[in-house]
C-alpha cells in the first residue's frame, strides 16, 4: 500500500527497495505491539483467585497444533509464490498465492472453531470471565485479525494479477512486502503458540 | 502499462493537478500537506489556548466560580490532549513534511499518498475528538454523582474528562459511565495510527531518498531529530495502541483488564501509558531541538559546535527515553529497587541533554550573533529549556518527587519544557522558514514584540507555579480556599496567561500581514548553511530543479564561503554567481520532472475512520453497527482501489 516519488534520477540510498524497507520498518513496530499483548497475557495468566476457567484449562493442544502446522505451511507456499515470481512464472505465482490465502483461511476457521468451543464449554470461558481470559482473547484475536488482513492482501494480489494480466511492480502493493508481512504473522504465531499454549 | 491517454484509475477519474480547492483534498505534495498540517495544528493550538485561558479565569482568585468541577475536569483534559496530540505533534509533522525532503535533497517523501493518508487521518481524528463536545455524554460513577456533587454536566463539561493520561479505573466503564471516554480512547487510537503511518514514511524517506553524497552524518540536525522522533513513534505508539484497545474493550466488550473489582490491574495501565508517554515527551521536544540546531549556527555565523555529539546525544535521548517511564509512578507503590533504578536512569538522561545545551552555547561562543526573531526564539528556547530541564532533574530524586507529585511544581516543570522548549523552538522554525513557504520575510518588528511578550508572559505564567506547587497547591483541582494564600500568585499566573494570548495575536497579525505584503525574500535571505536554501523561495513544486549532489556538512555554506587561515569565513568571489545559477535552475529545471499524481483515496480512507469511530462507540444502537461495517468496507475498498492505482499517470509532466 505504497507508492514512491520516483523519477528517473532517484536512487535508493540503502539499495533495499523502498516498499520492502517500509514493511521492515512497520514490522519492527508490530513486534512492540505483540510484545505488549503477550506481556499482558503473561501478567494475568497465573494470578490466583480468578473465576474459573483459566485459559490453560480449556486449551485443546492437539487441535491448535494442527492449525499451527497449517499456518506454518502457508509460509512455505508464500516462499514458492515469491520464487515463482522471480522466475516470471505468472501462473504458478497465482496458484501459490491462492494456496497461501486458502491455508490462512483454514487457520482462521480453526480459530473461530476454537473460540466457539471455549465460549460453549460447560463452564464457558468468555471475554469477561476473568482478566486472563480477556488477555488471551485479545492477543489471539489480534493475531487472527492480522492473518485476515494478510489474506485480504493476498487476494488483492491475485485480483491484480488477473486484472493486469501479470503482477508488475508499478502498483503500490507488491508481492515481496506482502510476503514479509505474511512470514511475520507466522513467526509471531510460533511465539504465541509456544508461550501461551505450550509453556505451563 | 499502455498509455491510452485516459487515466487508468479504478473507481473515480483520477484527479488532475490544479490549483482549485479539490487540489488540497487530493494533493500528495509534501509541501502542501505540510502547510495543511501547520494550519490545522495552529487552529487546535488556538482552541487549546482558549481552554487554558478559561482554566486560568477559574483559578485567578480563590473559590473561583467560572467553572463547575465537571467542567474544570473536561477543560484541563482537553487542554492537555489538544496541546499534545493536536498541536505539538502535528506541527512537528508539519515541519517534517515540509522540510525533511528539502533538507536531504529529495523530490518528495518516500510514500506521498501515505503521507496524505497520515494527514487526513489526523484531521478526522481531531474532528472526532472535538465532536465529543457535541455528542459526548458525561455519566456519573455507578451509584454516585459527578465531581462536585452535580447530577448533570453542561456541554462544556461533556467532553473528554479523564485527564490526557486517562488513568484507570477512573476512566473505565465503572467510574465514567458516559461516552466521552470512548471518544477519548478511540480518538487517540485514530491519531496514533496517523503518526505511526507518518513515522514509517519518514524513516523510509531518510533511509532511501537522500541526495547523492548526503551521508547520514552530513544530514542537517533537524533531519536527524526527525529520524529519532520517527523511531520513538514507531516503538512507543504500538504500546499505547494496545493500552487504548484494552480500555476500549473494557468499555465496549466487557473485558476486565483494568476493572480492579474483578482482578484487573490499575498499575498495568500506568506502565503501558508511561512506556508510551515518556518517549512521547521526547517526541514533542526533539523537533524543537532540531530546529534550534539549525537556527543557532546560521545566526552565529559559525558551524554547529560538535555536530556529531549533537546527533548522538539526540539518539541517546531517544534510547534512554524508553528506560525512564516509571519516574511518573514513584508514588504508585512500585518497589524501592524500581524507584532507585528509574531515579538513576532519569538522572542519566540529563547527560545527553546537557551535551546539547553546551554544544549550543559553544556554537554561539565567539560567533557574530545576529539577533533576528528566529534567533531570539532559539535563545529563549535554550534559556527556558534549561530551567525546565533542571526542575526535571529534581523529580529524579525520589523523596523530593513524592513531595512534588500532583502539585503545580510539576505543571511548572513540564510547561517550561514544552512551552518554553517545544513551542519556542516551533516559533523559531516558523520565523526561520517562513520565506521558504511564501517567498516573503516576516516583520522583524512585530516578531520582536511577539517574542518579548511571549517570553515575559511565559515566565509570569509558569514561574510562580514553582513556588505555588512547593507551597502545596495541588494539580487538577478546580478551586482553592482563600486561607491558603494562593490568590496573589495565581492572579499573576492568570495575567501572564493573557499576555501569552496577546503575543499569539501579534504573531497571527504578523503572519497574515507578512504573507500578503512582506518584503520579498529573494534567494537565501539568512545567508544560510543547508541545502534547502539553495532553491528559490517559495519552494517550486518540484523542489530541486536539478537533483543536488552534496559534498559535505553545510554544503550550501561551503559553496559560498572559504575559510581563511584563522578559520574565519571569507565569501568566495563567485558566491553571487553560484546563487544566481542555483536560482535559475530552480526556476527553470533543465530536464522534465515527473511528480506523483494526486489521489482521492487518502482522503476517503481517512474519512472512513470517522464512520469506524462512531460505529464502535454506538455499536449497541440500531445504526451503530451498520455505520461500523460501512466504515470498514469504505476503508478496505479505498485501500484496494489505492493499491490498484498506478503511482503516476503516464506523462503528466509538471514542467517540461
Amino acid at each position: 500500500m505504497s507508492d514512491i516519488a520516483h523519477d528517473e534520477q532517484v536512487h535508493e540510498t540503502t539499495g533495499i527497495e523502498t516498499r520492502k524497507l517500509a514493511m521492515w520498518i512497520f514490522l519492527s513496530s508490530e513486534f512492540m505491539f505483540f510484545g505488549a499483548l503477550i506481556s499482558n497475557y503473561l501478567l494475568f495468566k497465573g494470578r490466583p483467585g480468578f473465576p474459573e476457567p483459566y485459559p490453560s484449562e480449556v486449551f485443546d493442544i492437539p487441535f491448535t497444533s494442527v492449525s499451527s502446522f497449517v499456518l506454518l505451511m502457508s509460509s512455505l507456499t508464500m516462499v514458492l509464490a515469491d520464487h515463482a515470481l522471480h522466475k516470471d512464472d505468472q501462473r504458478s505465482t497465482r496458484t501459490w498465492l491462492v494456496a497461501t490465502a486458502l491455508l490462512g483461511m483454514v487457520f482462521l476457521a480453526g480459530q473461530v472453531f476454537e473460540f466457539a468451543g471455549f465460549v460453549t464449554e460447560e463452564v464457558p470461558m468468555k471475554l469477561s470471565t476473568n482478566p486472563a481470559a480477556s488477555a488471551f482473547f485479545t492477543l489471539t484475536g489480534f493475531h487472527g485479525m492480522h492473518v485476515l488482513v494478510g489474506v485480504i492482501m493476498l487476494l488483492t494480489l491475485v485480483g491484480v494479477s488477473f486484472r493486469k494480466g501479470k503482477l508488475s511492480t508499478a502498483t503500490g502493493l507488491n508481492l515481496e512486502s506482502v510476503a514479509l508481512y505474511w512470514h511475520f504473522v507466522d513467526i509471531i504465531w510460533i511465539v504465541i503458540f509456544t508461550i501461551v499454549y505450550l509453556i505451563k | 502499462m499502455a498509455n491510452t491517454g485516459a487515466p487508468t484509475s479504478t473507481i473515480f477519474r483520477r484527479p488532475k493537478q490544479s490549483s482549485s480547492w479539490t487540489d488540497w483534498l487530493t494533493t500528495v505534495d509534501h509541501k502542501k500537506i505540510g502547510i495543511m498540517y501547520g494550519y490545522s495544528a495552529f487552529f487546535f493550538f488556538v482552541l487549546g489556548g482558549i481552554e487554558a485561558l478559561i482554566l486560568r479565569l477559574q483559578l485567578a482568585g480563590p473559590d473561583g466560580s467560572v467553572l463547575e468541577a465537571a467542567e474544570y475536569n473536561a477543560m484541563f483534559t482537553m487542554h492537555g490532549t489538544t496541546m499534545v496530540f493536536l498541536f505539538v505533534m502535528p506541527i512537528g509533522a508539519a515541519f517534517f513534511n515540509y522540510m525533511l525532503p528539502l533538507l536531504i535533497g529529495a523530490r518528495d517523501v518516500a510514500f506521498p499518498r501515505m503521507n496524505a493518508l497520515s494527514f487526513w487521518i489526523f484531521i478526522f481524528g481531531g474532528i472526532f475528538l472535538y465532536s465529543s463536545f457535541l455528542f459526548g455524554t458525561t455519566g456519573p460513577p455507578a451509584g454516585g454523582n459527578l465531581p462536585g456533587g452535580a447530577t448533570d454536566a453542561s456541554w462544556l463539561g461533556s467532553t473528554i474528562n479523564g485527564g490526557w493520561f486517562m488513568y484507570q479505573p477512573n476512566a473505565g466503564p465503572r467510574f465514567s459511565t458516559g461516552t466521552v471516554l470512548d471518544y477519548g480512547s478511540i480518538g487517540l487510537q485514530i491519531l496514533g495510527l496517523s503518526s505511526l503511518i507518518a513515522s514509517v514514511n519518514f524513516i523510509a524517506t531518510v533511509f532511501n531518498m537522500r541526495a547523492k553524497g548526503m551521508k547520514l552524518l552530513r544530514m542537517p540536525v533537524f533531519a536527524w531529530m526527525t529520524t529519532v522522533v520517527a523511531f520513538l513513534l514507531l516503538f512507543s505508539l504500538p504500546i499505547i495502541a494496545v493500552a487504548l484497545f484494552m480500555v476500549t474493550f473494557d468499555r465496549q466488550l466487557g473485558t476486565l483488564f483494568f476493572d480492579t473489582f474483578q482482578g484487573g490491574d490499575a498499575i498495568l495501565w500506568q506502565h503501558l501509558f508511561w512506556l508510551f508517554g515518556h518517549p512521547e515527551v521526547y517526541i514533542l521536544i526533539l523537533p524543537a531541538m532540531g530546529i534550534v540546531s539549525e537556527v543557532l549556527p546560521v545566526f552565529s555565523r559559525k558551524p554547529l559546535f560538535g555536530y556529531p555529539a549533537v546527533v548522538f546525544a539526540g539518539a541517546a535521548i531517544g534510547f534512554l527515553g524508553f528506560g525512564v517511564w516509571a519516574h511518573h509512578m514513584f508514588s504508585s507503590g512500585i518497589t524501592p529497587v524500581a524507584q532507585a533504578a528509574f531515579g538513576l536512569a532519569t538522572m542519566t538522561i540529563a547527560v545527553p541533554t546537557g551535551i546539547k545545551i553546551f554544544n549550543w552555547l559553544g556554537t554561539m561562543w565567539m560567533g557574530k550573533i545576529k539577533f533576528t526573531t528566529p534567533m531570539l526564539f532559539s535563545l529563549g528556547f535554550v534559556a527556558l529549556f534549561v530551567v525546565g530541564g533542571l526542575s526535571g532533574v529534581t523529580h529524579s530524586i525520589v523523596p523530593a518527587d513524592w513531595q512534588q507529585t500532583d502539585t503545580y511544581y510539576i505543571v511548572a516543570h513540564f510547561h517550561y519544557v514544552l512551552f518554553g522548549g517545544a513551542i519556542f523552538g516551533i516559533f523559531a522554525g516558523l520565523y526561520y522558514w517562513f520565506p521558504k513557504l511564501t517567498g516573503r520575510m516576516m516583520s522583524e518588528k512585530l516578531g520582536k514584540v511577539h517574542f518579548w511578550l511571549m517570553f515575559i508572559g511565559m515566565n509570569l505564567t509558569f514561574g510562580p507555579m514553582h513556588w505555588l506547587g512547593l507551597q502545596g497547591m495541588v494539580r487538577r483541582t478546580w478551586k482553592y480556599p482563600e486561607e491558603y494564600n494562593f490568590g496573589t500568585w495565581n492572579m499573576v499566573v492568570t495575567v501572564g496567561a493573557y499576555i501569552i494570548a496577546l503575543s499569539i495575536a501579534v504573531f497571527m497579525v504578523n503572519w497574515i500581514k507578512s504573507k500578503r505584503k512582506g518584503v520579498p525574500s529573494g534567494m537565501d535571505p539568512w545567508d544560510a548553511r543547508t541545502i534547502e536554501w539553495s532553491i528559490p523561495n517559495p519552494t517550486p513544486e518540484w523542489n530541486f530543479g536539478v537533483n543536488p549532489e552534496v559534498q559535505g556538512l553545510d554544503d550550501w555554506w561551503h559553496r559560498k564561503y572559504d575559510d581563511d587561515e584563522e578559520g574565519r569565513p571569507v565569501r568566495k568571489a563567485d558566491a553571487d554567481a553560484v546563487i544566481a545559477q542555483f536560482h535559475e535552475q530552480g526556476v527553470n529545471p533543465p530536464a522534465p520532472i515527473h511528480l506523483p499524481s494526486p489521489s482521492y483515496f487518502p482522503f476517503i480512507a481517512g474519512l472512513s475512520f470517522l464512520a469506524i469511530g462512531y460505529g464502535v462507540i454506538y455499536h449497541t444502537r440500531g445504526w451503530g453497527l451498520p455505520l461500523l461495517i460501512f466504515g470498514v468496507v469504505l476503508l478496505l475498498s479505498s485501500l484496494i482501489g489505492w493499491s490498484l492505482e498506478p503511482i503516476e499517470e503516464e506523462h503528466e509532466e509538471v514542467h517540461a
